[in-house]
């Protein structure tokens, strides 16, 4: 039972306040959808092939984030090669499969940037399948502005927020 | 010392008979100019050994009138009466007060409490109305808004909402808690807990139950719990993303929000989950729904037009059947919430990197931002129309805060420790 307290001074609140910029674990990440979401990736597995080229460090694939303007889904020139490679990868190894999971900054409604992110990643999902990948291959979800990657208010945070990222399942 | 006991046993029947004969139709001589700008001045005196109680009502029905910003509380310091034969009304007429509030607390065997209130009108040195009732000591502070509401009623002529509650969520740490409080805050619990987030409570119209938006399985589904049994119900789990539950004023129907065939469109659906019904055919967002008073219209967040602006559509809509555009000054306008009257919607308005809670007049589409933070959220309108409780941030943290309609007013409350988001206003429930 939490007992709240009406309270009428902000000052008595504000000491209470420490905010840092600081990266969200890695299994923070994977907890906001990919276990559930790759309820199956037993049977699908890391697509049998081609493992080490998505985290070869001088691959484009181990990208695996794209990142966007305050309330755009519009995936900028400079990621579109991210995108695409992505893509070419999934239509070269059909038993691969991706989750994408799009994010927000946390400016403005929970609602609104949770559809703003299935946008993004639907947008990322789009750009994927033209480039010959399934859309078999694909799920594209929304964390909205839930999981934040980077806490605290200021423009650093925020453009680490407003991201789509691209997992590969039975990874 | 007999006297004075006989002047309060009178008094207690006098003004029970008043209070069935002719409850709270009585007005106060005091004109409500500008939405409350002009403020009605009211001393409230402490009532008699009450400070002797865990809560001291007139500390209670103090907090509540100011925070709806009708009231000017008057300082009554150095005068004590507690019953109307030991009222001067020349002092309280000199300190400027037009009401003024007496009463007495009598610590009973067992845990009760007698509470016993009158309202007086100054200039016409007179009792308005009151109130004896006898409570358990755990419910004082019920007792308190109770007098407050009907303190409010007297002297405002409309219902006042002090009695009723809130919900909200608590994040802590990374636990997530979807809690019930009374309207100022105090007597929070919860009513579930998880470790992932929570989002978007809605009271149903009856206020026995809430829908909600939980990630508890990985992904936004839409459940609506009832309280007295904390039983629930997933009522929008379809694939992809179900979000933003918004209930029909009859409580049979939600409007709710699914990405099911592609998009983030709206859907209504009964209440049991059963008979789903696409309502809204738009190539962008869709979102936010929320329901005219009369429930023949929805009004929702869309982007279909490059921005977020808000939009209505009636319930009966076909596919053919084209959203009428609401906003139009600036770029950001999102969260929109019907008033209880219909007249108006709250919803959260961006200018200057700044969002605020913003109302809209339906007829004359005049737009007043209510607030100057950095950071709102979720308004959500009192059932009498007269506040709007919403989201905003200090220091890094999530807290709430109420707004009086016209902007005047504003009193945030908050936890300890921990964000607080996502309020929602319950409401105004029949009195026993």
């Amino acid at each position: 039972m939490k007992k709240i307290a009406g309270v009428l001074i902000i000052s008595l609140l504000s000491a209470c306040a420490s905010q840092t910029t600081q990266p969200t674990d890695v299994e923070d990440r994977s907890t906001g959808a990919d276990s559930s979401y790759g309820a199956d990736s037993s049977a699908l597995g890391s697509g049998g092939t081609g493992f080490h080229p998505l985290n070869d460090p001088n691959s484009i694939l181990s990208q695996r984030s794209v990142y966007y303007d305050f309330d755009s889904y519009t995936v900028k020139n400079e990621y579109r090669p991210l995108v695409i490679a992505h893509a070419q990868y999934l239509r070269d190894n059909p038993n691969a499969q991706v989750i994408l999971q799009g994010n927000t900054d946390d400016r403005g409604s929970r609602e609104y940037n949770l559809a703003l992110g299935q946008r993004r990643a639907d947008g990322v999902k789009n750009i994927m399948t033209l480039s010959g990948a399934r859309a078999s291959q694909i799920e594209s979800v929304s964390l909205g502005e839930e999981k934040p990657r980077a806490y605290g208010s200021g423009e650093s945070a925020w453009s680490e927020n407003r991201r789509t990222d691209i997992l590969y399942r039975g990874e | 010392m007999s006297t004075h006991t006989r002047i309060v046993f009178y008094g207690f029947w006098l003004f029970s008979f008043f209070l069935f004969c002719a409850p709270l139709q009585a007005r106060l001589n005091i004109e409500i100019f500008g939405g409350g700008t002009e403020r009605i001045p009211i001393a409230i005196v402490p009532f008699a050994d009450e400070s002797r109680l865990p809560h001291r009502i007139t500390d209670v029905v103090s907090a509540d009138l100011q925070r709806s910003g009708l009231f000017r509380l008057i300082d009554p310091t150095g005068l004590t009466p507690y019953a109307p034969a030991e009222v001067v009304y020349g002092d309280w007429v000199n300190r400027g007060a037009g009401a003024l509030v007496i009463g007495r607390t009598i610590l009973m065997p067992g845990g009760q409490v007698e509470v016993q209130f009158r309202l007086l009108d100054v200039a016409r040195q007179a009792q308005l109305t009151g109130l004896a009732t006898i409570v358990p000591v755990t419910q004082l502070r019920a007792a308190a808004h109770h007098i407050a509401d009907i303190i409010y009623e007297a002297l405002t002529g409309e219902a006042g909402v002090f009695s009723t509650r809130i919900a909200y969520v608590l994040k802590q740490g990374n636990k997530y808690a979807l809690q019930v409080a009374d309207s100022d805050g105090y007597n929070a619990h919860s009513i579930i807990e998880y470790h992932e987030p929570i989002i978007s409570p809605t009271w149903s119209p009856d206020g026995s139950r809430i829908a909600y938006v939980s990630f508890e399985n990985k992904k936004p589904v839409v459940y609506v719990q009832t309280l007295a049994t904390r039983e629930r119900k997933a009522v929008a789990n379809f694939a992809g993303s179900n979000s933003a539950p918004a209930w029909s004023p009859d409580g049979k129907k939600l409007a709710v929000v699914l990405s099911l065939h592609g998009g983030s469109q709206i859907y209504l659906i009964n209440a049991d989950g059963s008979g789903l019904q696409r309502l809204t055919r738009s190539s962008g967002i869709d979102t936010e729904p929320s329901f005219s008073p009369d429930g023949r219209h929805i009004i929702f967040t869309s982007d279909r037009g490059g921005s977020p602006q808000i939009y209505r559509i009636p319930v009966s809509a076909t596919e053919s059947t084209s959203a009428e555009r609401l906003t139009f000054e600036g770029g950001y306008n999102v969260s929109p919430d019907f008033s209880y009257d219909g007249k108006s919607f709250a919803f959260i308005h961006r200018h200057n990197g700044r969002f605020n809670v913003a109302v809209q007049d339906l007829a004359s589409r005049q737009v007043q931002i209510l607030t100057s933070s950095q950071f709102d959220e979720s308004p959500s309108f009192a059932p009498n129309g007269r506040m709007i409780l919403y989201a905003t941030e200090i220091g890094g943290h999530g807290i709430l805060s109420a707004v009086s309609r016209d902007g005047q007013t504003r009193q945030h409350l908050s936890v300890q420790t921990g964000d607080i988001r996502e309020p929602a206003w319950g409401p105004l429930l029949k009195q026993k």
